[in-house]
């Protein structure tokens, strides 16, 4: 009864800013007469046409989150991998450090025109623009968190002889895990707006093609269902991406509460 | 209990040697100078001894402790185990930290953190989880397996590390102060337990310790080091009766005496060192 009382209470604390939000736009644009601002009720009207009726979801939707997941799972991968050599070896920081800040201080859509001459303007391009943004976030903070890994538990880790894939895993990721999480959290929002921006470029299908699609051809309405869409997914994907940190940290907030002194 | 100091004695005092200390000195090299921590350390330890470092602090005993475990190199001089050169931790030897808070994995159960070097060692599953388990209840903690770690208190967690060392089977357990960060109440009991663990596994184990009372009450032997830079200034027998509890033991006239003389030599040690600051 406590348990549900409390989710239920925790719901209604999230959405009220939202639902707020959303009434006052509907409320200041409900007689708008202005040609770029629609009433919210005509928008949310067309969402229904635009999105639901039509092939768009598999067409345009779906083959963004392609890209984005390709590009962020890549990220991904490069980004721990790298960051854990990096990390693990002082020397190769000292290496590696200058070349990464520079790497990290350029824009990554200033990359768009170049990788369009070496990929072309397939997904393949997209794909390495959001790498490229992503990669950062996950590879910097990787370093970080391999870096902080406790001295007395890599001497524990030592003495009882673990080695090689399980002390990568059991000792160097998992005591990394906070910062690499972190990481992630950032590169997938900066992927979601890479995302969006190379295929405002050269594109035939795609989320963010379809936006500036409606936004060339003066369809006002439209336009604004696509911003709508694009905020709820990257709503729908930063609540993702929190269960996952719940699930995979349980024991950091645990142990950062019981170091905190706190009653659980 | 009387049977293992028969073994003890029966034995012949050469082959039954499982570490020897020769002669370990140790210098840190920092920016343009160089801090001698120990000296020139050499003792022996049996096999199924007890026996206690005492030292006051910063005598270089966390140092001497990570030489024997093969985390450190000594400078000169070098630590023997079975027979063989130390120079990197050895397969058979467990080591209890001070800092329990730190050498548990707080991302693992309690289960976990007891399982995870039998899991390096490539024991079956079913000898592990017969391990964790005899190990978790000689310490008392049979109903916190699947708890983690930062859900016990200091005396628990600490109790979980040396689950873990004993589980690992190990020739010799290493302990490095490890109850100077739990309060005095749950260090009594610890020490109770230390000493009955080490009369039931037989288990030969080397104690660092800075509390005069804590090393006499546990060592069959206590070393007491100088201060540094750090050397044996004497190894003392602890005559005390087998059977020791903190009541009786503490309050008889032979451990006033043994922690008296200890004491008496780490006193002398600290003017020693302060003379030779003044020179």
């Amino acid at each position: 009864m406590r348990l549900a009382g409390r989710v239920t209470r925790a719901v209604a604390a999230a959405l009220a800013l939202p639902a707020a939000l959303l009434a006052l736009w509907w409320i200041l644009t409900a007689d708008s007469e202005s040609y770029y601002l629609p009433p919210l009720s005509e928008i949310l009207a067309a969402v229904d046409d635009v999105w639901l009726r039509t092939d768009r979801l598999s067409v345009d939707v779906l083959p963004s989150l392609l890209r984005l997941f390709g590009g962020f799972l890549l990220a991904v991968a490069l980004g721990v991998s790298l960051g854990v050599a990096i990390g693990s070896s002082r020397r190769l920081r000292a290496f590696c450090e200058p070349v990464l800040e520079f790497l990290r201080a350029i824009p990554p859509p200033v990359l768009v025109p170049v990788l369009m001459l070496f990929a072309g303007i397939g997904d393949t391009m997209k794909v390495l623009v959001i790498l490229s943004g992503c990669l950062w976030p996950i590879l910097l903070n990787t370093v970080e968190g391999v870096r902080a890994v406790d001295e007395v538990l890599v001497e524990t880790s030592r003495c009882y002889a673990l080695r090689g894939p399980a002390r990568l895993w059991h000792l160097v990721i998992r005591s990394a895990s906070p910062q690499i999480v972190t990481g992630l959290r950032q590169g997938l929002s900066i992927g979601i707006i890479l995302m969006v921006i190379s295929e405002m470029f050269a594109a035939s299908n795609g989320l963010g093609f379809s936006i500036i699609q409606f936004q060339r051809t003066f369809a006002v309405t439209e336009m604004w269902t696509g911003i709508l869409l694009l905020g709820l997914l990257g709503f729908l994907l930063a609540t993702l991406m929190r269960v996952f940190e719940r699930r995979v940290l349980s024991w950091y907030f645990g142990l950062r509460q019981a170091q905190r002194g706190g009653s659980r | 209990m009387s049977a293992m100091s028969q073994t003890r004695t029966a034995a012949g005092p050469r082959t039954d040697v499982l570490l020897d200390v020769r002669g370990v000195r140790k210098v840190y090299e920092g920016r343009g100078r160089s801090v001698e921590a120990v000296r020139d350390l050499t003792f022996t330890v049996a096999r199924g001894d007890l026996v206690c470092v005492v030292g006051p602090s910063g005598a270089g005993k966390t140092t001497l402790l990570k030489c024997i475990a093969g985390l450190l190199a000594p400078t000169s001089g070098e630590v023997v185990l079975e027979g063989e050169s130390v120079d990197g931790p050895p397969p058979g030897m467990a080591v209890v930290f001070q800092e329990y808070g730190r050498s548990l994995f707080p991302w693992m159960t309690v289960r976990k953190n007891v399982e995870l070097p039998l899991k390096q060692k490539k024991l079956p599953k079913a000898r592990r989880a017969e391990l964790v388990h005899q190990a978790l209840s000689a310490v008392g903690l049979d109903d916190v397996h699947g708890a983690y770690p930062w859900q016990l208190s200091g005396g628990m967690q600490q109790r979980v590390a040396i689950a873990r060392a004993i589980a690992y089977e190990p020739h010799i357990l290493l302990m490095d102060e490890p109850f100077a960060a739990v309060d005095a109440q749950t260090r009594a009991d610890l020490e109770d337990l230390v000493r009955s663990l080490w009369q039931r596994l037989g288990v030969t184990t080397l104690f660092v310790t800075h509390d005069i009372d804590e090393a006499v009450y546990l060592g069959q032997r206590v070393l007491v080091l100088s201060s540094s830079p750090t050397v044996v200034l004497d190894d003392v027998t602890i005559d005390l009766p087998a059977q020791r509890d903190q009541l009786t033991t503490r309050s008889s006239t032979r451990f006033t005496e043994l922690r008296g003389h200890v004491f008496e030599q780490i006193q002398r040690a600290k003017q020693r060192s302060g003379a030779s600051v003044v020179e």
